[in-house]
């Protein structure tokens, strides 16, 4: 919800070329990662993008897979949307934003190819192993397809598999070993959100702005070796309001090159933390 | 097409031309009891809408004194695909009513029934591909059939990119087509008029210049689709 006179001011600053926290219609605001915020989960961290603040665990599991993918791992994506972090979430069955968050953001990991699940399997058509990837927001200020995304793939990437009792084929939680996950790290997806305003696009709306939006379009892209360009993964357009061929044409060049940013953001925080995670097995030794 | 770019997605599975729709038959009043209603195949995935409204919208507090509200609800058929789905509400089928409301809402004009709802019900009696636009297919019948107001029709279908080649209306042989760069599936949903798309999904790996094809040819496949809807609802009169 948000006040006719806020969604008239934003809409003016737009037709400006401005927003009202004076940032550029294609700006993104400040992102901060912290990586290990709870140490009994498979893999987990933090990520601050402005005033929005998400949460994410990886947990590990073993079950029986699917009978159309026999060889193959499982995952599952869910998002909660904490009454903690907003006045706007409720307690009870979860919410369409939130299955709908959840949704996307599992396609885009999906369909990327990063997780390698074939590399999951333990013994075909009895056990896998499961990824749990749970989302939490701890702070709502918009933008949570974008923030969950990019939360879920940085915890993915720094998970560790847990002990695994070969005999009695259970996994010792709170056991971890050094294997991390089978990943196809060229693969990471990364998730931009183009948002529409009267005839503007822009991206990583505060919660006033994605609440004044009339349409948006999340896109998922990846940039494998094997090939030239970025390739999407997953779209989803949102909002009630129809979109003119052109206009997705724009977002999807625009949403490319934010991509190649985003990336870069990316591969500095993780090599932040292969530093850090050193230097801590180094400490302990000493 | 340059010798780099050769698919290897040369011949459809059911020897369709790249562009071709499957059959299509449409057909309004299936359902007596509702106030409109539409049944619509494409090849053989099977579309039944009904829809109840324009009805006053209980509990009161949910009404919106400005404008009416259009409700979707989207269920599978348990026995519709080969291996059977439990009945009743998914995350999935949460997701399509959703975007099927947003790919609908554009077309329907609800300023004119302020305070009230229409529930639109959407049930896929046999599924090959391609439900959600088939089912936005047949909504869009049923809400024209109930006499709804509306700006114009909704045309929805999915295009696929099989390996390197651009499809209209896939089916499920194509949906897990895995040779070369795989199956992408993208349905959408546009208004032939207005010339705007309503739906769009993604899944898969398409480069963003070959998506624009993709965009356009499911422009033209609605476009088509649309005629077909229209000569259907003149059948009943």
């Amino acid at each position: 919800m948000v006040y006719k006179l806020t969604r008239k001011n934003i809409l003016e600053a737009m037709n400006k070329g401005t927003r009202l926290d004076l940032r550029g219609p294609l700006d993104q605001r400040p992102i901060e990662v912290r990586f290990g915020v709870s140490k009994n989960a498979e893999g987990s961290v933090i990520v601050k993008c402005g005033k929005t603040e998400v949460a994410c665990g990886i947990k590990m599991g073993v079950s029986t897979p699917y009978t159309d993918h026999e060889a193959e791992g499982t995952m599952m994506t869910a998002m909660e949307l904490l009454p903690l972090a907003s006045a706007n979430f409720e307690y009870g069955q979860p919410s369409i934003e939130s299955v709908e968050i959840a949704r996307v953001i599992d396609r885009g990991i999906r369909e990327s190819g990063f997780i390698d699940f074939k590399k999951l399997c333990i013994k075909e058509g009895e056990k896998v192993w499961s990824v749990y990837i749970d989302l939490a927001t701890l702070n709502d200020d918009g933008n949570l397809i974008d923030v969950g995304a990019l939360a879920a793939v940085l915890a993915l990437m720094t998970a560790r598999f847990p002990e695994y009792d070969e005999k009695t084929e259970t996994v010792k939680f709170g056991e971890f070993t050094d294997k991390k996950l089978p990943l196809n790290e060229d693969k990471l997806p990364l998730t931009v959100t183009m948002f529409k305003i009267g005839n503007n696009i822009f991206v990583d709306p505060t919660r006033e702005e994605e609440d004044s939006a009339e349409a948006r379009l999340t896109m998922e892209i990846s940039k494998p070796e094997s090939q030239k360009t970025e390739m999407i993964n997953a779209m989803q357009k949102g909002g009630e309001a129809p979109l003119a061929v052109e206009e997705i044409e724009k977002m999807v060049d625009e949403a490319t090159k934010i991509f190649k940013k985003l990336k870069t953001l990316v591969d500095e925080e993780l090599e932040k933390a292969r530093k850090g995670d050193k230097k801590s097995k180094k400490d302990k030794k000493e | 097409m340059t010798k780099e770019e050769k698919s290897l997605y040369t011949k459809r599975f059911d020897g369709r031309k790249f562009e071709e729709l499957r059959e299509i038959s449409a057909k309004v009043g299936v359902v007596p009891n509702a106030d409109g209603s539409a049944i619509f195949a494409q090849g053989d995935t099977i579309a039944i809408a009904s829809v109840f409204g324009p009805k006053i919208f209980h509990p009161k507090n949910q009404q919106n004194p400005e404008k009416g509200v259009l409700r979707v609800h989207y269920g599978m058929l348990s026995f519709s695909v080969t291996e059977r789905v439990k009945p009743g509400i998914s995350r999935r089928s949460q997701e399509i009513n959703q975007v099927t409301e947003w790919a609908l809402t554009p077309v329907v004009m609800l300023e004119e029934l302020p305070g009230t709802v229409v529930d639109v019900h959407i049930n896929i009696l046999q599924a090959n591909a391609g439900t959600r636009c088939a089912g936005i297919n047949a909504a869009a019948l049923a809400l024209a059939h109930a006499g709804i107001p509306m700006r114009e029709m909704v045309s929805a279908v999915a295009i696929g990119k099989m390996d390197k080649t651009i499809v209209s209306d896939v089916t499920k042989e194509e949906e897990d087509y895995e040779d070369g760069e795989g199956a992408t599936d993208i349905p959408m949903a546009y208004l032939p008029n207005s010339e705007k798309v309503t739906l769009l999904q993604l899944d898969g790996k398409i480069q963003p210049e070959k998506f624009k094809e993709a965009l356009l040819a499911g422009k033209e496949a609605c476009k088509k689709i649309a005629e077909i809807q229209k000569k259907a609802l003149k059948e009943s009169e």
